[in-house]
């Protein structure tokens, strides 16, 4: 087992930061999508949500960003030691946690003409990218792709990037500024082995740099066991929650995956 | 003007001969205002694969078209504009709350316009020719109000690209991580899409109905080829467009035929220059 800063499993969150889910439900067009789901996610935690397609594991992520209004229950986030403050959707402002995003791969053509260094000065700053980027904008760029060791990926176009380096440059978008909760939405789908391991690397050395929340879904269950200090099975609702080899050995596991596993698949 | 005219009668052509010929120097100056604003309209036209969408626009601009002659209207551009701009927030709304595929929506929307517009211009047996005008366009046919009118225009979009283009782009790639990084993207995409039908709408009777979308399409699809960054795009975008708006203008005035075709035409042969010694 790894080491973890603060926030055990089974300890209470009085003196770390946590984020709280409290029997959250969402309905999107009549259709339940999300039923009564809780959990807390501590900081310097590395939690994996894993379930099924259309188990909500989207819609959950949305959630926590702000971008489903009208759900039910409460989703608040405490510092450490400080009050809770309630997460009600709207843009980020003020006393609100920052979360970053890390989407599921967004569909670069290979002919796209935005060069990296257009694509994080867009997101970053308000410098309008179609004049040329001056020199400080370009420095602060390189510093923020040094953070996931891209410097040399400045000047490349994004839809030429591989998968890799593509999940690289999303997680240094979404570390600038550095979030509160860290939220993935499938980065090791379209990976290769080495960028698997590299990018899982990181993302160990920044919840230690930075103390913060990383919240991740996959369905590679067979490295659950070596990132995640906990796994959610979510299927609307949560069916399990636990460190990985409990989840991963648990009957509800099995019954989800039955098909798609195949017979004594989850060993 | 006259400062224009001024200018203008240096060149060597036969028709800057001072005080004749006005009609081909305010075109001139239109083609100089107008081939701008589409290449840099046109660069996010492309991006964030809109050019259905700004074809049902031209189509919606005829119907608003229809509409402010049936009511009597002496500038019936102003009732364009108008139901362009009430077209492109329907659709808008429309695209955020439906299911179904852009494509599909703007379909719906683009023939129920035409249909409206067809409709409405041959109520009573009225003939459709009073309208095969605006098909067409007559770049020729411009008064310098309407260049100055353009020329606000130019300045307007320019503002809009400097203070929202980078949301705008944000948009596009990923609405959801925009959303993270506090863009308000139905805003930006809603302001992107009535900047496209006011221009459409106004420009619709120089240009032409039917050509009018490749000018919003051509500059920047040929950029594309070319262009590795943004800086590039643009750049390669604008100057593609007035480039070949004055070789069109020119072509139009030296053999005669319609400057819209023309100027779609050299575009057209921009792309597939681009094409073939582009970017590999």
């Amino acid at each position: 087992m790894r080491k973890i800063k603060h926030g055990r499993l089974s300890s209470g969150c009085a003196d770390s930061c946590c984020l709280k889910l409290e029997e959250l439900s969402v309905k999107l067009e009549g259709d339940s999508i999300l039923e009564d789901v809780s959990f807390h996610l501590h900081c310097g935690e590395i939690v994996a949500l894993i379930g099924p397609n259309g188990a909500g594991k989207s819609t959950l992520f949305r959630s926590i960003l702000g971008q489903i209004s009208g759900y039910k229950g409460k989703i608040t986030f405490s510092p450490a030691g400080g009050p809770a403050i309630r997460l009600d959707g709207g843009p980020v402002s003020g006393a609100r946690p920052l979360v970053g995003y890390v989407p599921q791969a967004p569909s670069f053509d290979r002919g796209d003409p935005v060069s990296v260094l257009d694509f994080f000065t867009a997101a970053t700053a308000r410098w309008p990218v179609w004049l040329p980027v001056p020199a400080k904008y370009r420095a602060r760029a390189a510093a923020c792709l040094a953070r996931v060791h891209g410097e040399d990926l400045l000047d490349r176009p994004m839809g030429g990037l591989s998968g890799g380096q593509l999940q690289r440059v999303l997680l240094a978008l979404a570390l600038e500024p550095v979030p509160h909760i860290l939220i993935l939405d499938e980065p090791l789908s379209g990976v290769d082995i080495e960028g698997e391991q590299q990018l899982l690397d990181m993302l160990d050395e920044l919840r230690t740099q930075y103390d913060l929340s990383i919240f991740l879904s996959t369905h590679d269950f067979a490295t659950l066991g070596r990132f995640a200090d906990k796994v959610i099975l979510l299927n609307r609702r949560v069916l399990r929650a636990g460190p990985p080899d409990e989840v991963l050995s648990s009957r509800e596991f099995h019954e989800t995956f039955h098909l798609r596993m195949g017979k004594g698949g989850a060993q | 003007m006259s400062l224009w005219y001024a200018l203008v009668d240096l060149l060597p052509f036969e028709w800057a001969v001072p005080g004749e010929m006005l009609f081909m120097k305010n075109a001139l100056l239109a083609v100089l205002v107008i081939t701008p604003l589409f290449g840099i309209l046109s660069t996010m036209v492309v991006h964030s694969r809109m050019s259905f969408f700004s074809d049902a626009l031209g189509h919606s601009a005829f119907t608003g078209m229809a509409i402010g002659a049936l009511f009597g209207s002496r500038e019936p551009a102003w009732a364009a504009v108008l139901f362009a701009v009430l077209f492109a927030l329907l659709f808008n709304v429309v695209r955020r709350r439906s299911a179904l595929a852009s494509d599909t929506v703007i379909g719906v929307f683009s023939s129920t316009a035409v249909a409206l517009g067809i409709f409405l211009s041959t109520l009573n047996g009225r003939s459709f020719t009073r309208f095969n005008a605006l098909l067409v366009g007559d770049i020729l046919s411009v008064e310098p109000a309407k260049v100055g009118l353009l020329a606000l225009i130019l300045l307007v979009v320019v503002a809009l690209w400097l203070v929202s283009f980078n949301q705008l782009m944000l948009s596009a790639v990923h609405p959801a991580l925009a959303d993270s990084r506090g863009v308000r993207v139905f805003w930006q995409e809603t302001v992107f899409s009535i900047a496209i039908a006011v221009v459409v709408t106004l420009s619709m009777t120089w240009v032409g109905l039917l050509v009018i979308n490749s000018l919003l399409v051509l500059p920047a699809a040929a950029a594309r080829n070319a262009a590795r960054n943004m800086g590039q795009y643009h750049l390669f975008s604008v100057l593609g467009a007035v480039g070949a708006g004055i070789a069109g203008l020119m072509t139009s005035y030296y053999v005669g035929g319609s400057a819209g075709a023309a100027v779609t035409l050299y575009l057209a042969v921009w792309f597939a220059i681009t094409f073939f010694i582009g970017k590999k």
